[in-house]
This record gives structure tokens, C-alpha cells and sequence, in this order.
């Protein structure tokens, strides 16, 4: 019982302040995106624009529910609420100080990777009940992407587990703050294997240069076409969270969590995850999309076998090089 | 266990906040007062009017992609164990596991010679 309570503790704590950086994240992106473009971003609602997100949120919250006649009810209505709880649900393991965990598992990569995967799950089923052409080829699409992208995923996390011998995520920190951070030393397989993770990343939270499945210039709005007012704040919120979630999992895997120099705590990891998040905005306002058949090379016949090949140098590192046991 | 009790928890917390969401979206919509239109209620398709439903047959390229999914993802889940205990089973459990891939591999190359991984 005790279990339950520390849960609904914790979880009320992490969800809230993940929601309130989402909310600041978003403000942060469109002033980021307005400066790299020369223009000025959000202003008029509050502090240098800073409401606009909660005006943004309020506003379409008013807007009516509208949905298709021949849509599929059930699974149109279902599928923004699983996607918030995929997206939210793989941050119950991630360690944001060494106390401020939701919930400790000893599988704890393998939960992230699990929820992480289950994502699929809404988007396709929103493509897929809209009963609308577009939002059905971005479904696909994004099922197509985000499995391929699994794989490179999966096995990449396979290199902290295999360095540090256990998938209980504050063991991994524990393990890189009495060692190196993995993103430092050894910096092969470690570099490389974190720059896959985020690559995956990236295309796993469907962001440019990944972003095919919703290619608002070709696909409307890909799945959220049909969606309105709250249905859709709600995917997009999705969006934003699995984005942050997966920085804050990059940072506890591969940057050395809330370990950090003076002295380590709940503010390294905040600042690391922040930066990694940053970092996914600067990719999405700088580069362009790619087209379907680059994006599958680039996954099946680079990145994967990359992956494998790292995971076997990170094993070969713990069997072969004496003091890394 | 208890750690299993608090991600539930985690997940009904996760859950409640989507459907808070839906339930202030419900106090704080505006309702049209006729009943709904079929335009307004017809799927977008443009402006056009819809060609039939999307419901249809697709491309079989992407029956290969969930094949090669399920191949590597299998592979990945009997990688896990073995990536833990790796330090205590040593050098024959590397050894192992490199054969397992290898042979693995040797499918990826099949695969890529056969033009399977292309997405034409």
C-alpha cells in the first residue's frame, strides 16, 4: 500500500512540474525559433509573451468538440488519452535526484523502452479512426518510423545496461557517478552511442528532421487532422512530454543523471535534461525533413548495424579491459 | 513489488491528468445550437467532398518493415539478460552472444543484397 502512496506522491510531483516546463518549453521554443528566424516570437500575452502557451491552452479548451460522422468513435476518443499516458508513463522510473524517483524497478530500462514503444499505439489509432486520408497515411507513416527507429533505440540502451551490469535506472547513475559519465568514458562505444540515442530520439518523438509523419505541407496535419479543442491540446502536449521524458531518460543513461561536479543533485539533471531538450528544438528550426526512403536507409542500413556493433564494444570493454569490471 | 504498486500509481496519476484535461474541456466548450451539419461533420479531404472512406488496402512495404521489427526486437530482448550478467558469465557467454548476432547479421546482409530493406 505504501507502494501506491509513494507513487501518487511522486507522480503528482513529477507530472506537475513536467507540464509547467512544457508550458515554459513551449514559450522557450517559439521565442528560440523567432530569434533564429529574425523575428520576435510571442509578446502581447503577459511578460514578454510568456502566458501565450496557458492562453493557448484555454483558448482551445473553449473550442467545440467536432467529430467526423464516419470517424470510429470509441478508438477517436481513446487514442489522445493514451497518448498522454504513454508518453508521461516512462517517466515513473527515471531518477531526477537520487530521491525523487516515482518508482525505483529493477527493469527499469526495459519499462521505458516498453512504454516508449507502446507510443504507436495512439497514433495509429487516431490515423486510423479519423476515416480520413491524410491522417491514415501519417498513421502509417508514423508506425513505420517510430518501429524502425525502435530498433537502433533498443539496442543503444543495451550500452549503459552492459557498462554499468544493471537496468535499474538510479543504479546506472549511481554507477556513472563513482565512474564516468557513458557519454564521456569510454568514449567508444559511450559518444557514439549517445548520439545514436538522441538520433532515435528524435525520430521516435517525430520531430524534424523525422517529422514525415505529420508534414504539414504535405499531409495537412497528418493525424491530428480531424482533431479539435481538447483532443488535440492533448496530442500536442503529448508531443512536447515524450520529447522532454526522452531528454530526461538521455540524461540518466548517458550524461550522468544528477551527478556533477560541486555539488550533484536534482539541478544537474534538470539542466542537463533541459539542454538535451533545447538541443531537439535547435535540430527541428535548423534542418529540413527527410523523405520516407532516406529516413528507412538511414535507419535499416546504417544505424542498425552502428547499433550492434556498439553494443558488442561495450562488451568486449567489460570482458577485455581489466579495472572496467 | 512496492516499486511495481508506485509505477501503477504513476500511470493512474498520468491518466487522470488526460482525462482532467477532457472533463474541463466538457464544463468550458462552447455547444452549437442546431445539431451538427454533414458538412461540418464530413471528414477533410481538401474541400472536396471524401472519395469513399480511408479505410483501404495499403502497400505491402510496410509489412516488411513490421517483419524486420519484430526480427531485431526479439533479437534485443535476448540481448537484455545476457547484458547484465555479462561480467559474471565471461568470456564464453561474449563469445555466445556474438555467434547468436552474427548469425543474426548474416540475415541483415542477406536482406540488403536482396534490396529488402529498400523503400521503393
Amino acid at each position: 500500500m505504501s507502494g501506491l502512496v509513494h507513487g501518487a506522491q511522486y507522480a503528482v510531483m513529477i507530472v506537475s512540474s513536467l507540464l509547467a516546463v512544457i508550458a515554459i518549453g513551449i514559450w522557450f521554443e517559439r521565442k528560440f525559433a523567432g530569434r533564429m528566424q529574425s523575428r520576435l516570437g510571442p509578446t502581447i500575452v503577459g511578460p514578454v509573451g510568456l502566458l501565450q502557451p496557458l492562453a493557448d491552452v484555454v483558448k482551445l479548451l473553449q473550442k467545440e468538440d467536432i467529430v467526423p460522422k464516419d470517424a470510429d468513435r470509441a478508438l477517436f476518443d481513446l487514442a489522445p488519452l493514451l497518448a498522454v499516458l504513454f508518453s508521461l508513463g516512462a517517466a515513473a522510473v527515471v531518477p531526477f535526484s537520487p530521491t525523487a524517483v516515482a518508482a525505483d524497478l529493477d527493469i527499469g530500462v526495459l519499462f521505458i523502452l516498453a512504454i516508449g514503444a507502446l507510443m504507436v499505439i495512439p497514433t495509429f489509432a487516431a490515423g486510423w479512426a479519423s476515416n480520413n486520408k491524410f491522417a491514415l497515411l501519417g498513421g502509417m507513416r508514423a508506425v513505420a518510423q517510430s518501429v524502425s527507429y525502435a530498433v537502433p533505440l533498443v539496442l543503444v540502451v543495451m550500452v549503459p545496461v552492459i557498462l554499468s551490469g544493471s537496468m535499474r535506472v538510479s543504479e546506472i547513475v549511481t554507477f556513472q557517478s563513482e565512474h564516468h559519465w557513458f557519454a564521456v568514458w569510454p568514449i567508444i562505444p559511450g559518444l557514439p552511442a549517445f548520439a545514436l540515442f538522441f538520433i532515435a530520439m528524435l525520430a521516435e518523438s517525430n520531430r524534424i528532421p523525422f517529422d514525415i509523419p505529420e508534414a504539414e505541407s504535405e499531409l495537412v496535419a497528418g493525424i491530428t487532422t480531424e482533431y479539435t479543442g481538447a483532443k488535440f491540446v492533448l496530442f500536442y502536449m503529448a508531443e512536447y512530454v515524450h520529447t522532454l521524458v526522452g531528454s530526461a531518460v538521455g540524461a540518466a543513461l548517458f550524461l550522468g543523471g544528477w551527478d556533477g561536479p560541486f555539488k550533484p543533485g536534482l539541478h544537474w539533471m534538470v539542466l542537463k535534461t533541459l539542454l538535451l531538450f533545447t538541443a531537439v528544438y535547435w535540430v527541428r528550426w535548423t534542418l529540413l525533413r527527410f523523405r520516407s526512403d532516406q529516413l528507412m536507409d538511414l535507419c535499416w542500413k546504417r544505424l542498425v548495424p552502428i547499433a550492434v556493433g556498439l553494443v558488442f564494444l561495450a562488451a568486449a570493454w567489460v570482458q577485455f579491459v581489466p579495472g572496467a569490471r | 513489488m512496492t516499486a511495481w504498486l508506485s509505477a501503477l500509481s504513476f500511470l493512474v496519476v498520468s491518466t487522470l491528468v488526460g482525462a482532467g484535461m477532457l472533463v474541463a474541456a466538457r464544463i468550458l466548450r462552447v455547444r452549437a445550437r442546431a445539431a451538427a451539419s454533414e458538412l461540418k461533420t464530413r471528414t477533410y479531404e481538401c474541400g472536396e467532398e471524401p472519395a469513399g472512406m480511408a479505410w483501404m488496402q495499403f502497400h505491402a512495404r510496410y509489412y516488411v518493415v513490421a517483419l524486420f521489427f519484430v526480427v531485431f526486437d526479439v533479437e534485443a530482448v535476448f540481448l537484455f539478460p545476457w547484458a547484465v550478467v555479462l561480467r559474471e558469465l565471461g568470456v564464453g557467454a561474449f563469445i555466445a552472444a556474438v555467434g547468436f548476432v552474427l548469425v543474426l547479421m548474416l540475415g541483415w546482409l542477406y536482406a540488403l543484397k536482396k534490396e529488402a530493406l529498400q523503400w521503393q
